[in-house]
């Protein structure tokens, strides 16, 4: 990679994130809007860092009910039981159904746990102004971005279970206070993500970068 | 000003130009491999026609029930819409208004507004409010997330064959196709192209 870059902060061009559309602005400039589509413009996203860290630490909080406190309620004849995410993956596990349990352990625990860890790292390494291998950074947070929704899964099966199992004293399954905790970790982490900018990624490499040249190459319009 | 020959990477900032691209092809970022858009001239097109069809199949989807149950004499069943209804009188307001957006009214919203968008389009005028009707889409997008419920369908399934007969209805095959349609509209959906196409007509 040559050491002539062009940014769009520095060639005062920012590009809308909805429809593409790269336009001239000043980065100083407030409450710029898309000319094409009117969403908002930003050469970097609003007050990234502190945003996701802010939801990165309420869903650290939240993770610990998600996981101890029970997401499904099932009661029988002869009494009740509670399920944690942990409990149903391991009795998916156990009946047989060894695939579809590590789908939901890897859903329910792998994700968003690496999730959080990730954004953690993500965050430290921009705010230590790391010029560790940006391109392996972006990925990072590309692949987190992109696998949060697969968190619901369990969502979904309580609220399914709870739908179709309701009889009586016979057996009725219930989603317990667990879920709650758990949806709001995957909302928050998903919105954490969308917060958080990539380009402060690049910023640190930007810099150090001397560009020798004037680099009309990439301005020419 | 706007720079129909320039493009700016979304996530590490580098100013490009644009090159002129073959069908098909993806714009990919030399710097940090973000794919900036996919050129394909007939993806307008495909779209609106994986639009359509979501849409009959999101209307057959929540008409029905999704699965049945029987065991021992007992039965019962359940739609998308019975679902969010048995969390809300189980005061799991939270969890079913989380239900109900992410598997009703997000992609209503997106399958709405790409036919809204695509099909004035295809016949040749400018449907009103463009613009607010296309936010609406890019930000409902990733709430939209029935292939999530999908997966999570099929583990409740196998959940619950240990327990009773399970027996799926109507809405689940269509759900299963209603998850490919969505797919398929989304990634055929260029905003590029979309525009550009917007432009010719202005």
């Amino acid at each position: 990679m040559t050491g002539q870059v062009l940014t769009g902060t520095e060639a005062h061009v920012v590009g809308c994130e909805g429809c593409g559309l790269a336009q001239q602005a000043s980065p100083a400039q407030h409450d710029l809007r898309c000319r094409r589509c009117g969403l908002p413009l930003h050469f970097r996203k609003p007050d990234s860092l502190n945003r996701t860290w802010a939801l990165l630490i309420a869903s650290y909080v939240l993770i610990i009910p998600a996981n101890l406190l029970p997401v499904m309620k099932s009661s029988t004849l002869t009494g009740t039981e509670d399920d944690t995410i942990m409990g149903g993956v391991i009795y998916l596990w156990e009946s047989g159904s060894e695939v579809l349990g590590a789908i939901l352990f890897i859903a329910s625990i792998v994700i968003p746990l690496s999730k959080l860890f990730a954004l953690t790292y993500l965050l430290i390494s921009v705010r230590r102004r790391s010029t560790w291998n940006p391109k392996k950074r972006t990925q990072i947070y590309r692949v987190l971005e992109a696998v949060g929704r697969w968190s619901m899964i369990d969502v979904y099966v309580a609220s399914m279970l709870t739908a179709l199992v309701q009889f009586g004293n016979l057996m009725s399954i219930n989603v317990g206070a667990g879920a709650i905790a758990f949806g709001a970790v995957v909302v928050l982490t998903m919105i954490a993500a969308e917060c958080f900018d990539p380009r402060l990624i690049w910023e640190a490499t930007d810099q150090t970068q001397t560009t020798t040249d004037s680099p009309k190459e990439n301005h020419a319009v | 000003m706007a720079f129909k020959s320039l493009l700016v990477c979304s996530e590490c900032d580098l100013l490009l130009r644009e090159q002129p691209l073959d069908s098909g092809n993806m714009a990919i970022c030399p710097r940090c491999g973000h794919v900036l858009h996919r050129y394909q001239p007939e993806g307008l097109q495909r779209s609106l026609v994986f639009a359509l069809t979501a849409a009959i199949l999101f209307v057959i989807s929540n008409a029905f029930p999704i699965v049945g149950l029987t065991s021992q004499g007992l039965e019962s069943s359940t739609s998308l819409l019975g679902m969010v209804g048995s969390l809300f009188r189980d005061d799991m307001t939270l969890v079913a208004i989380l239900v109900f957006a992410t598997t009703f009214l997000m992609p209503a919203l997106v399958i709405g507004a790409l036919i809204y968008l695509l099909l004035p389009l295809r016949l040749g005028y400018l449907p009103p409010r463009m613009a607010a009707v296309f936010r609406v889409m890019h930000l409902s997008k990733p709430w939209a997330m029935v292939e999530v419920f999908m997966l999570g369908l099929i583990i409740t399934i196998s959940k619950l064959n240990a327990l009773a007969t399970v027996l799926p209805e109507v809405a689940l095959w269509s759900f299963v196709c209603l998850m490919f349609a969505l797919t398929a509209a989304a990634a055929n959906f260029d905003p590029q192209t979309f525009w550009d196409q917007v432009e010719k007509l202005e």
